[in-house]
């Protein structure tokens, strides 16, 4: 257990390292989810089919796969960049993504049609529909699994430990290294830093729940 | 009240087909609706009637045929279908009331949004329309709070918001208790005595007999018959309208 209260320092490091890695990607991933999921319900037959593309080879990938190959296939390609945690954002956001489409789709299609024909009747074009009427909606619905793919979220990025970002699991690979003797501790250690951000966002998604529900 | 009133024709139809599938849901549907005229559809369930109603504004397509708004032709989807929707109201069975906006939004944001109006002036038509249909003091609250009978009345001043040429309304009491169909109603025949072209399919005779020009029975996809209240309920032509008529005046 000293263990632990002797890493604290790195510790702390660790877990604002991973949350912000979890905060910049999961802001894309809702971003790009969405943005995926009004392109699966437009009425353009290639941005259905670009969606859909996209969705079904990013969900069904290993999420190792795809940071290998923003870590290390990307760069070849010629996207340089400074930091690995910009590969690590990459991988995360893009992967989680194809989540955040399924589940907004699915939040879309729990509307009443009636809700987009009313808008439509009165002048909306495609977008002013989906935009003001459809996804407001759709969001507040989704609120659960939204917050289920982010906590997701939050452990996968534990994978970046493995490809040279140093965060919280990074920390505690280094830290059983060097704590041949503790890495029970350690490893419980990094656990509990994990909690402490997927707990919160559990709760959250209970009062986000009820403060947004539309009585129908 | 004849038949045929001269005038400009606001809403026309010509040679529209529609199928389901098998079933041939629209045969041959040539009408036109003049400025100011109040047409009431009417019509066994399954005629057809909800279907014309929803392609006048292009919520169905259609598979033959063409439908103009004031000379224009509908358009296919985008920007100018939805500029031509702008100028057609729609009040539906089921409301469809914007649920997650409150009622004095439900109404500015067409205008808003849609018209470009700024929100001071859209909030104040809005009230007065609110008042008009008799919810002035429900501004403040969201759909579900509502009666039935109210969150209609709501959906009409949504609609008249945007000041369509032309109501359509689809059978815009058939959703509600029997105590709240006449506040409706009275909305509607209010509408229509203000000289709104309306186009409204609806079971309730009453209404048909006060407030409508022409009634069209319609049967199997096809218009039977077109008369005037008058002729039709005291001396429909059609057996399916004698038929239907026996039917519903007996209750």
């Amino acid at each position: 257990m000293d263990a632990i209260f002797e890493s604290l320092p790195q510790y702390w490091d660790g877990f604002l390292r991973t949350l912000f890695l979890a905060v910049v990607s999961g802001v894309i991933a809702l971003l790009l989810g969405t943005l995926l999921a009004a392109m699966r319900v437009s009425p353009v037959a290639a941005l259905r089919g670009f969606s859909t593309f996209y969705v079904e080879v990013a969900r069904n990938t290993p999420l190792t796969i795809i940071f290998f190959f923003s870590a290390i296939v990307l760069p070849r390609l010629g996207v340089k960049f400074e930091q690995f945690e910009v590969a690590a954002i990459i991988a995360l956001s893009s992967y989680t993504a194809a989540f955040v489409a399924e589940a907004v789709r699915s939040g879309v299609n729990s509307v009443p049609v009636g809700q987009a024909e009313a808008a439509r009747s009165i002048g909306m074009t495609f977008a002013q529909v989906l935009g003001f009427i459809v996804l407001p909606q759709a969001l507040r619905t989704v609120v659960p699994p939204l917050i289920n793919i982010m906590i997701a979220l939050v452990k996968n990025s534990s994978v970046a430990g493995a490809f040279f970002v140093l965060e919280l699991f990074g920390y505690g690979l280094q830290l059983s290294n060097s704590r041949g003797d503790a890495v029970m501790w350690i490893l419980i250690g990094v656990a509990f830093f994990y909690l402490l951000i997927t707990v919160p966002l559990g709760l959250l998604a209970h009062f986000v729940e009820r403060k947004v529900a539309i009585a129908r | 009240m004849t038949t045929q009133v001269s005038g400009e024709a606001l809403v026309s139809l010509n040679g529209v087909n529609k199928h389901y599938g098998q079933l041939h849901v629209l045969k041959d549907i040539n009408l036109q609706v003049n400025k100011g005229e109040v047409v009431v559809v009417i019509g066994p369930s399954g005629s057809g009637k909800s279907t014309l109603c929803r392609a006048i504004n292009r919520l169905e397509t259609i598979d033959v045929g063409d439908i103009s708004i004031d000379g224009k032709k509908l358009p296919e989807e985008g920007k100018d279908l939805a500029r031509l929707r702008a100028d057609v109201g729609m009040v539906f069975q089921s409301f469809n009331l914007f649920a997650h906006k409150t009622i004095l939004q439900n109404v500015t944001l067409g205008p808003m949004k849609v018209k470009g109006m700024d929100k001071g002036t859209a909030e104040k038509e809005a009230m007065a329309l609110l008042e008009r249909v008799g919810v002035g003091h429900q501004a403040p609250k969201l759909p579900a709070q509502l009666s039935g009978g109210q969150q209609q009345r709501v959906a009409i001043a949504r609609a008249l918001a945007m000041k369509p040429k032309v109501m359509l309304f689809d059978e815009p009491t058939s959703a509600l208790d029997p105590e709240m169909i006449n506040e409706v109603l009275d909305v509607m025949i209010q509408l229509a005595k203000e000289g709104m072209t309306m186009i409204v399919v609806t079971h309730e005779m009453g209404f048909a007999r006060k407030a409508a020009d022409r009634v069209l029975f319609m049967a199997d996809g096809q218009i039977v018959e077109d008369a005037t209240p008058e002729e039709f309920f005291t001396n429909p032509q059609s057996d399916r309208a004698k038929d239907f008529l026996s039917k519903i005046l007996t209750q």
